[in-house]
């Protein structure tokens, strides 16, 4: 049995919030679960995936946010209870579906877990979703530890099926990748059956329709403030004249600082768990008789803002502080020391931070396409035939590391499938060629769109769909184009190369790009094409040695080997950079030689370089 | 050794070492070890891109702590799995802080190419020893070698930790985190990383 589907139990399990989610979502009796994975957020996705059938859960992987959440909500007003999870910046892609589906609500519960991610540890920007329930009129929890996340998944399922209208459950890279103690419930086996009532003149959202329903979710709201200001989710602790008014995980921040500091009896803590609506009450409630009120949340003052409101229709003088005086920072992740200094800063108390220690300078260790990855192998080919003139823009995947030297292969990014159609316009008023440079799930996640229109307008690019059989980067999820499974290799449900030539492009290779020579050839060929306008593609197949070797378990039979005739061109290190290599120097001479270790026996380099042989792995 | 449960207050353990060493099994070992020791206890972890050879950071707060993260200068224990990493993650220690490193230096892309050098070792320890009271150097491959794989390394390296005695974590909680985290197939052998690793730690202490 799966550790998430243990009955209940007296000993508690050790989770990561992302698991918690799921395990309270189990315990809600969701029974539908839709999303595209992203980080901080995938491991909900992939571990309803690993649970479905034994769970009895239809779990799907969708090819985007926005379809995901339409999916989800399909299943809720059946009458059936459902989820979609997604990191921050899939809300934005999901946010038509989310705006009008606040309208039209829900019959079983429905909750959108929303997984922020301040400090960008692994994201393109670190925008902050609470905005978007006040945008939406969203009722939203935010837990701050795992055993929170559990417990609010469960009641954001209740309060939903109540107000018939999906909560929000937003967390942070914190939440989901915190692993703490977390009780189990039990979990229903009773399964609902669905069940679709037709009323077109609530569910048909034409304007006489959404006006009605616009009314209606004004009128919810009030309603929602009064679940927020007497949930059991906001409470406040402590006591004394000072106050400190927080969310989400700077919760814990400020509970450490406080503690440290030895200001438990003279500071208040109001921690806010359902946090849109806002609960007002409450909050007037707790600024009343305070002097002076500090604000502790990470990224945008969304809490501050509401808690001035608050005092300035209250008529209170009380002193509130946060981002607006610069005590809490607008960037980045809080931490308990940062809090510690803000409250010096606001009250007036000692603190003597520590030491930091600095660090003299040291070799950076990015991050690095893998050994034997293939999509170092098309950049290389690309760069031999394009050169470094022609602009490059990018999407987001592994191969957004090809920005790194000594590949460089990376000239513009925004989004999920910003690649195609910022090529398009690039080509419309620059001269240089523009190739961009997109993974196979990011083309069904967002490019389509953009190669639908760039044939139609005759943009003049070439579109090299990387496609390695797989979403590598949040952790090989599958995608409609795969081909691999664990029992071997399958005929897809969707064929890429149709898919292109169905929108319309006639000009389309596959290659694999682990043979240099015959790709560059394609790709020459490509060129001379485009001095006419118009698409061209190139599908660049191979799949990732990391999720190839999980699934088939091939062995390898091959490593690479510099010989004595090396002439120390370097052009292996200045023109593949692969991760393999190690340059060495003595005294006397200086050397290049592979780490059999990390060699995957790819055979690329040795492609490019006749002092490179291979030399067979005894068994 | 009889462990005083009483003294322990907290403590903040940062964990950091390089994608593919086992850093977050590490940290997943000790965090079930405190929960099965029944000591409050979260982890956290970076997950993502940083996988792909970059460097791979995670930390266990135990005791009267509600932050999950260590903020700098709040290590109490850095568990480098690296050493060039070990002083990377200066910023996180204190002057009081147990410093246990592997000696097992993980050439980063950069130098492999010759884009920068990697600093003498010695030097690093030198730096480490400046700055902090305890640097404990741990022949984690060699240790982990003797058990069975260079793979466990990352077990010893709980071994190291669990015989520097600032966890009071009995030897049936370490056991029973063992099975909960490591496979039935590898237990064996990593259990005899473990005793290796505490075995050298206990050498170290004493």
């Amino acid at each position: 049995m799966h550790e998430l589907l243990m009955p209940e139990t007296d000993r508690k399990q050790l989770l990561l919030g992302n698991e918690a989610i799921v395990r309270g979502a189990l315990e809600g009796n969701v029974r539908f679960v839709a999303a595209y994975p992203g980080t901080p957020s995938s491991e909900i996705i992939d571990r309803f995936y690993q649970i479905a059938p034994e769970a009895n859960v239809y779990v799907e992987y969708s090819v985007n946010e926005k379809v995901s959440m339409e999916t989800a909500c399909a299943a809720a007003v059946s009458g059936v209870r459902s989820l979609c999870s997604m990191k921050h910046v899939g809300l934005n892609v999901a946010a038509d579906a989310f705006m009008t589906l606040a309208y039209v609500g829900v019959k079983a519960g429905m909750v959108i877990v929303v997984a922020d991610d301040p400090s960008l540890h692994s994201s393109q920007n670190e925008q902050d979703n609470r905005y978007y329930a006040k945008m939406a009129g969203v009722p939203m929890l935010e837990p701050a530890t795992p055993q929170e996340a559990k417990e609010m998944t469960l009641a954001a399922l209740d309060l939903s099926e109540k107000y018939q209208i999906p909560v929000i459950v937003r967390t942070t890279t914190r939440v989901n990748h915190c692993r703490g103690p977390v009780s189990l419930g039990s979990i229903p086996d009773e399964s609902p059956k669905a069940k679709f009532t037709k009323d077109p003149f609530n569910l048909v959202v034409v304007p006489m329709v959404g006006r009605k329903l616009h009314l209606a979710l004004l009128e919810k709201l009030p309603k929602l403030q009064k679940e927020a200001d007497e949930s059991p989710f906001n409470h406040s602790t402590g006591d004394g004249k000072w106050g400190i008014i927080t969310s989400g995980v700077s919760h814990l921040y400020v509970l450490d600082a406080v503690k440290e500091l030895g200001l438990e009896n003279r500071v208040k803590i109001l921690k806010l768990g359902f946090s849109y609506p806002h609960p007002k009450n409450l909050i007037g409630n707790f600024l009343a008789g305070l002097e002076k009120v500090l604000v502790v949340e990470e990224l945008e003052p969304f809490m501050e803002e509401i808690v001035k409101v608050t005092a300035q229709e209250e008529g209170l003088t009380v002193k509130i502080a946060g981002k607006g005086e610069n005590l809490i920072p607008r960037a980045f992740e809080l931490d308990s020391v940062k809090v510690k200094r803000a409250m010096k800063a606001c009250f007036g108390v000692e603190f003597q931070p520590t030491e930091i220690f600095s660090v003299p300078e040291l070799p950076q260790r990015p991050p690095n396409l893998c050994p034997g990855c293939p999509h170092r192998a098309t950049y290389y080919s690309i760069k031999k035939v394009f050169g470094e003139d022609a602009i490059y823009p990018t999407d987001i995947g592994c191969y957004t590391l090809g920005l790194l030297p000594p590949l460089g292969m990376a000239d513009f990014l925004i989004c999920m499938g910003s690649s195609v159609s910022t090529a398009g316009g690039f080509s419309k008023v620059l001269e240089q060629p523009v190739v961009a440079f997109i993974g196979d799930s990011t083309f069904f996640h967002g490019g389509l769109p953009g190669l639908v229109n760039a044939v139609s307008h005759d943009h003049r690019i070439l579109l090299v769909i990387l496609d390695n059989g797989t979403t590598a980067m949040t952790g090989h999820q599958p995608h409609p184009a795969v081909e691999l499974t664990a029992d071997g290799k399958k005929e897809p449900k969707v064929s890429l190369e149709r898919i292109v030539r169905g929108c319309g492009v006639e000009r389309v290779v596959t290659v694999n790009p682990m043979q240099t020579q015959k790709t560059q050839e394609v790709l020459e060929q490509i060129r001379s094409e485009m001095q006419e306008p118009g698409v061209s593609v190139l599908i660049s197949k191979s799949p990732c040695p990391l999720f190839e070797r999980r699934m088939l378990r091939k062995k390898q039979k091959v490593v690479f080997k510099v010989d004595a005739s090396c002439d120390m061109c370097k052009k292996c290190l200045s023109e593949l950079g692969c991760p393999a290599f190690v340059w060495e120097q003595t005294q006397t001479e200086e050397c290049i030689r592979i780490n059999a270790a990390l060699c995957s026996g790819c055979s690329v380099c040795a492609q490019m370089c006749k002092s490179i042989r291979p030399e067979k792995i005894s068994a | 050794m009889p462990i005083d449960n009483k003294a322990f207050e907290a403590i903040r353990i940062f964990f950091t070492g390089v994608g593919g060493q086992g850093t977050l099994l590490a940290t997943r070992l000790v965090g079930e070890a405190a929960l099965e020791e029944g000591i409050p206890v979260s982890l956290s972890e970076i997950h993502g891109m940083a996988q792909r050879g970059g460097v791979v950071e995670s930390s266990v707060v135990a005791g009267n702590i509600s932050s999950p993260t260590v903020a700098d200068g709040e290590a109490d224990i850095l568990m480098a799995f690296e050493p060039l990493e070990a002083v990377r993650a200066l910023p996180k220690c204190h002057k009081e802080t147990y410093v246990i490193t592997s000696t097992v230096p993980i050439v980063p892309f950069t130098v492999a190419v010759g884009q920068s050098t990697y600093p003498d070792l010695e030097r690093l320890y030198m730096l480490l020893e400046g700055k902090v009271a305890h640097l404990v150097r741990v022949e984690a491959a060699d240790i982990a070698n003797q058990a069975g794989s260079e793979k466990a390394a990352n077990i010893v390296m709980v071994g190291v930790l669990a015989a520097l005695n600032r966890l009071p974590i009995s030897e049936r909680s370490w056991q029973e985190a063992l099975k909960r985290t490591i496979p039935e197939r590898f237990l064996d052998m990593n259990r005899k990383a473990f005793d290796l690793g505490r075995q050298f730690g206990l050498h170290v202490r004493n």
